[in-house]
């Protein structure tokens, strides 16, 4: 590991400013470094990364800011580098920020039911800190285990649990937040409403094009007393998806309301034996929380709505050991399907829950057309869809017709009066299908509000808008600056 | 083509209303008109359409335009056993979430920023702007109707909203309890609706199942005297912002008579709360939307959210 041992400073200015301002461990401008940080978890390929840096404090961000800032670079911050629409790939050799190092929960406090945490704290770490005081941090993605808490900030992450509690903006109330210009900004507060615009509301999802969150105040959520994990199985796909739209339509709102197709299931019992049937066309998995009898109640509903739909079979978890099995088949469902074939893309879009049926009936069709092999794992309570496309990217072609499907997924979605993401972002990935959701006028507001925070447009540029639409193009678009590759 | 766009002839009308010139402000129904300053200059007063576009109780939204009064909106709700985050307190949509308060049960129906799903708004330059989307989950693109809620008509003038409705619990119970302290009263209860503390007695809102409802008096009765009550105590006018832990000791801030939110840091109280400052950056980049939103600064003048 010789790039550890520099034992003089940097010739390059940049480089040499960091190094002084953090630690020369710290910041780090070898290939392999750099490699690792020009992508994230997403099929998009990476971009350039200038120097990476892992700072401690909120001051050692303020003066990354500054240092980016008199080099006239962009500065991309990154997690845990598990985002699925390329919001972390650096564009232009900007500097990158690992929050990781930063993963302090500072205090939790009780009486506001809230808990202040540094933005590279795990998201499940905090769960489990959480826990024997009865409470629990709400939005569990399925990458909770090494996702960061800074990073579910930036995409607004959802999650399973997210239906009836909802996604992180509903989750976080104030952040100490450092914005382009190394400025410290403390936005919304521990107050219900708290005064002047809600500028909290509008960082949270911002996928890290507004600043950096350095510290953050997130609501801690009470362990309900009784819970009820059920799963129903169906003969198709349309009957577990109307399941779905009546439970939410006579009023009851689960915990979760989880769908997966018979390949995701036979993928997901091959991997860890959740116990699904493999036999059923599609199963539900449902959960329900509350008091002791409410949750029964809930539960007798279900069942009623499930059987009305021609449910096959519905078990509800008898054990905690047996809740714990059905949901780490969900859970690890994206890891299940390796076997199938090295390469997956996730897509994320939400339509209303009435269209689900249809809208997951086009999906099929759509990937039939295209000979690609399709698996359905969704947060169908929310409308959320999650096609899962895989294949192998080293047979000539097939990615084309991956991107060609999914272009036709996301189209569908759109028709059926939905959106483009309902948790993953746009990043790089959804950027060219703005303009069919919104208007010139639309994105020129959202351009504004972006503009508000970072007037120069320095950070994460080139995401989120589509080119034209956004003040960060030039800077996207720029040249690699000359000796940035080492 | 946009699948957002409006094609909605009140809201073009209403952007021809509003113009791209000469200082304007939208009224409701003025429940609220005093909040964030008086207008300054001469702004012409122009009303937002009126009527509940599209319900659909099966997805839990409702797409209504911002001048329906929030009682007509509450009346089509509860015919579907449905409710919503805005208060029920008189007044229209648009006035309730450019102002967003919460309702005095906000821990039982949720706040007003969490609720509107998607905005509609008329720019200072007269276009139809559309922030955020119609379905209940949502991150495409930057999040305007977070930016939109609360913020007094000084960046756009609301014309429609799509918004998130609740079920209504089916059973809602007010109880009084005297002599306890009411943080107690909240973490006896898994989700009550509300909390409220006079400094001498509390008022707790249980609701869910009928069952859960007495579980949940019965536990509560183990633990504290008390009654059932018909409703909440009147509520002094002035709404003083805290955190939840200052809230319950309110005592110690307001003078005078007041009612505490408990767990939510809402306190009504006689007097009214003195100025707070802004953080300092975060007051640059209002600054700066607002120059960026409203050059002109046309949009309902004199206002600021600040104070």
């Amino acid at each position: 590991m010789s790039w550890f041992r520099r034992p003089s400073r940097p010739a390059d200015p940049l480089l040499a400013e960091l190094v002084d301002a953090l630690a020369p461990d710290r910041v780090r401008n070898d290939g392999v470094q750099r490699s690792l940080t020009s992508h994230d978890a997403s099929v998009f390929d990476g971009g350039v990364s200038g120097p990476v840096c892992f700072p401690t404090t909120t001051e050692e961000v303020q003066a990354i800011m500054r240092i980016a800032e008199r080099h006239d670079r962009a500065v991309v911050p990154r997690g845990a580098g598990t985002g699925l629409a390329g919001g972390a790939i650096p564009l232009g050799a900007p500097v990158v920020v690992c929050t990781g190092k930063m993963n302090n929960v500072i205090q939790i406090d009780l009486e506001n039911r809230i808990a202040w945490v540094e933005p590279g704290v795990i998201n499940l770490d905090l769960s489990k800190q959480l826990r024997p005081k009865g409470f629990h941090f709400a939005p569990d993605p399925s990458s909770q285990q090494v996702c960061t808490l800074g990073g579910n900030v930036a995409n607004n992450s959802g999650g399973p649990h997210c239906l009836a509690y909802g996604v992180t903006d509903a989750h976080v109330l104030a952040l100490e937040v450092v914005l382009p210009d190394g400025q410290v900004a403390r936005l919304g507060g521990l107050e219900d409403e708290p005064d002047g615009l809600d500028l909290r509301g509008a960082f949270v999802g911002s996928e890290g094009t507004l600043g950096i969150a350095t510290k953050i105040a997130v609501r801690l959520t009470p362990n309900p007393p009784a819970v009820r994990t059920m799963l129903l199985s169906f003969s198709s796909v349309r009957d577990a998806a109307q399941t779905v739209s009546d439970v939410i339509a006579a009023g009851i709102v689960p915990a979760a309301l989880e769908v997966m197709d018979q390949r995701m299931v036979t993928a997901i019992e091959a991997y860890v034996g959740a116990g699904y049937p493999t036999d059923a066309a599609a199963v539900l998995l449902a959960e329900v929380e509350g008091l002791e009898s409410g949750v029964d109640i809930d539960v007798g509903h279900v069942e009623r709505i499930g059987r009305a739909n021609r449910a096959t079979d519905v078990r509800l978890a008898g054990s905690d050991a047996e809740r714990a099995a059905l949901w780490k088949g969900r859970k690890t469902a994206f890891g299940a399907v390796a076997q199938i074939a090295p390469d997956y893309y996730l897509h994320d879009t939400v339509v209303p829950r009435a269209k689900l049926a249809d809208v997951l009936e086009q999906v099929y069709e759509i990937v039939d057309r295209h000979d690609v092999l399709v698996l359905n794992v969704f947060h169908a309570g929310d409308g959320n869809l999650h096609p899962l496309l895989v294949f192998d990217a080293r047979e000539e072609g097939t990615l084309e017709r991956v991107h060609a499907a999914g272009a036709e997924i996301l189209r569908a979605s759109l028709e059926a009066g939905g959106v483009l993401s309902g948790e993953h972002g746009i990043g790089v990935e959804k950027q060219q299908y703005m303009e069919e959701l919104f208007t010139a006028a639309d994105l020129d507001h959202q351009n504004r509000l972006r503009q508000a925070f970072d007037p120069a447009c320095r950070a994460n540029p080139g995401k989120v808008l589509p080119m034209g639409h956004s003040c960060a193009d030039i800077q996207a678009l720029r040249a690699v600056p000359t000796g940035v590759w080492g | 083509m946009s699948t957002l766009a409006s094609t909605d002839a009140t809201i073009t009308d209403f952007a021809a209303a509003v113009g791209a010139t000469e200082p304007i402000a939208v009224r409701g129904g003025g429940t609220r008109w005093h909040l964030g300053g008086a207008l300054t200059g001469s702004a012409r007063i122009v009303e937002a359409p009126k009527g509940i576009v599209d319900y659909q109780p099966a997805e839990m939204i409702v797409t209504v335009r911002a001048g329906t009064s929030t009682a007509d909106l509450h009346t089509a709700l509860a015919e579907h056993g449905q409710t919503c985050a805005l208060p029920e307190r008189g007044g229209t949509v648009g006035g309730a979430v450019v102002v967003g308060e919460n309702r005095l049960d906000r821990m039982g129906r949720g706040s007003v920023r969490d609720a509107v799903l998607q905005v509609r708004y008329v720019s200072a330059d007269g276009e139809v702007v559309t922030g955020g989307g119609p379905v209940v989950k949502n991150v495409t693109g930057f999040n305007i109707p977070k930016l939109m809620t609360g913020s007094l008509g000084t960046l756009g003038l609301l014309a429609e909203v799509v918004l998130r409705t609740n079920p209504a619990p089916p059973v809602q119970r007010w109880l009084r309890a005297e002599s306890v302290d009411p943080r107690d009263l909240r973490d006896i209860v898994l989700r009550p609706g509300a909390v409220l503390w006079d400094g001498t007695s509390s008022w707790i809102l249980v609701e869910g199942h009928a069952a859960d409802v007495d579980a949940e008096i019965d536990r509560l009765a183990a633990r504290a005297d008390i009654t059932t009550t018909a409703g909440p105590p009147e509520l002094p006018p002035h709404r003083w912002r805290l955190s939840p832990s200052d809230a319950s000791q309110a005592d110690r801030f307001v003078d005078g008579e007041f009612v505490a939110s408990i767990g939510v840091g809402t306190v009504w109280a006689t007097t009214a709360q003195p100025v707070r400052k802004p953080d300092p950056v975060a007051a640059q980049i209002a600054d700066r939307m607002k120059q960026l939103f409203d050059p002109t600064g046309r949009l309902n003048p004199g206002r600021s959210t600040w104070t």
